[in-house]
């Protein structure tokens, strides 16, 4: 299991390496392509900065708010607190807050930017239909999650990706204006040299963004197997997740309100938006989480 | 200066810089293991306050076992009491072994299983145990950090002049996970 934890902590950290150098390489392209400096380079990076403080600092209020998640007392869910404390115990952090969601859907996230300030926020569908063990397997996946920092990592990549998208739109808006003016060619004697260039960095500027979000998504898909492993190291039972995660598997057609783009990495299961909903390759491949048969799988080689 | 001594001298730097941040590594594990031995307390303690009441509300149905309040109420005690480690723990299974008969006991009366108030004596016996189990699990993880670099040269170098001794592991039977939950699937 530990050996299971550090391959995959490796290729979190090749996927990150990987969203870094992507915007270099974009802003390279932009340094090739765009004449009138790094203007632009400096606003798309100011931006994504912003972003990335206030996410830091907000997000997950504004996360818990989209979720209409409501703060319970002990007295109310002393079940869910008693395993929340437990498994916080077992993980050596401060308890989080616990949060329940009016959903049918059995679904479950984790918030916050440190252990210290962070939130476990399960639906009413997942509280109705698992029994103790399973609901100590997701709540030592979330507690993974909480003690790994997820959700900065989730919003480092994600801003990564963001920039890059925003600084792809930006030349080709500049480009097109540029274009039209009928600057481009008129003094610089480059030629041939200068088109491959050209259409190098144009090649690389289209699929830049699509990139970005494939290496988003896999970060996310990264972090579910290894808050998977290491939940089961929370509560010593991977059977108890692995059960949870069948039952969550067989209820994946119950729609979620809740659910947008924005916040599906954070589930512990990519929530469906239509009735029945059914993923295609393509479909797989920019999906937020793993397959649920593989996670089972790999839970039960442990 | 010669080519020798800024090489004898590098290496007395990387071996501070080494021994310091061993030093660093040895105190945090300490902490850790006097946290997680204190966070044991804690829910035992909880535990020690729950059995009265347990003992109390299971009486007004099953009168009759008295053996078995008596048993539990005695190594209640006698945990409490406890001075070593060893004859705490040898305590605590017996309570631990005495609450499962009672709330097997339990089963048969189902008047008391109806009962509000037994139903959340249960939930926060079940929540304690479990919180018991996990105190103990984080507990001995840093117990069995702090003696691996105690014992793994050259850590033992630094934890001998410094005075750091390996700790004892806390050995209770697993209330939640025994084997009567095994076969769960």
């Amino acid at each position: 299991m530990y050996e299971q934890i550090a391959s995959n902590r490796r290729r979190t950290v090749l996927l990150i390496l990987g969203a870094f150098l992507l915007v270099g390489a974009v802003g390279y392209a932009l340094g090739l392509l765009w004449a009138s400096g790094p203007a632009g380079l400096v606003i798309a990076l100011a931006i994504a900065a912003v972003m990335t403080i206030g996410s830091y600092r907000y997000g997950d209020r504004v996360v818990l708010a989209s979720a209409r998640a409501r703060a319970v007392a002990p007295e109310e869910q002393p079940r869910l607190h008693n395993v929340v404390e437990g498994l916080s115990i077992a993980a050596g952090i401060p308890k989080p807050r616990v949060y329940v969601i009016p959903e049918r859907a059995p679904n479950a996230f984790a918030t916050g930017r440190n252990p210290e300030h962070s939130s476990i926020a399960v639906t009413e569908g997942l509280l109705e239909t698992m029994n103790r063990v399973e609901l100590e397997g997701v709540v030592g996946h979330e507690l993974a999650h909480v003690v790994d920092r997820d959700i900065l990592v989730g919003t480092v990549v994600a801003t990564l990706a963001g920039a890059v998208v925003l600084m792809s739109e930006f030349f080709m808006r500049s480009w097109w204006w540029d274009g039209f003016r009928g600057r481009r060619g008129s003094n610089r004697g480059g030629g041939g040299a200068e088109a491959i260039v050209f259409a190098i960095g144009l090649v690389l500027l289209i699929l830049a963004p699509i990139f970005a979000q494939i290496i988003r998504f896999s970060v996310s898909r990264q972090r579910e197997y290894l808050a998977d492993a290491q939940g089961a190291m929370l509560t010593r039972y991977p059977p108890g997740l692995a059960s949870a995660l069948r039952k969550i598997g067989a209820a994946s057609g119950v729609p979620m309100r809740a659910a947008n783009n924005a916040t599906a990495h954070l589930w512990l299961n990519q929530p469906s938006r239509l009735e029945g909903d059914r993923m295609g390759s393509l479909e797989r491949l920019f999906s937020t989480h793993p397959p649920i048969e593989e996670r089972i799988r790999r839970l039960e080689e442990m | 200066m010669p080519v020798w001594l800024g090489i004898v001298l590098g290496i007395v730097l990387v071996a501070l810089v080494a021994g310091v941040l061993v030093f660093n590594r040895l105190v945090a594990l300490r902490n850790r293991v006097d946290n997680g031995w204190a966070q044991i307390d804690v829910q035992l303690r909880r535990r020690y306050d729950l059995i009265p009441n347990l003992v109390e509300t299971v009486k007004g149905y099953a009168a009759h076992e008295r053996e078995l309040f008596e048993n539990v109420t005695a190594a209640r005690s006698r945990a409490i009491d406890a001075g070593a480690v060893g004859d705490q723990a040898q305590a605590e299974n017996q309570i631990t072994r005495g609450l499962r008969q009672l709330l097997a006991v339990a089963e048969a009366y189902p008047e008391l299983k109806a009962n509000e108030n037994f139903l959340a004596l249960q939930e926060e016996l079940t929540g304690t145990e479990s919180k018991i189990a996990y105190a103990r699990q984080f507990y001995n993880d840093q117990v069995m950090r702090l003696n691996t670099l105690i014992g793994s040269f050259p850590s033992n170098v630094v934890a001998r002049v410094f005075g750091f001794g390996p700790r004892e592991f806390f050995d209770i039977e697993d209330p939640v996970r025994g084997p009567a939950e095994v076969g769960f699937r």
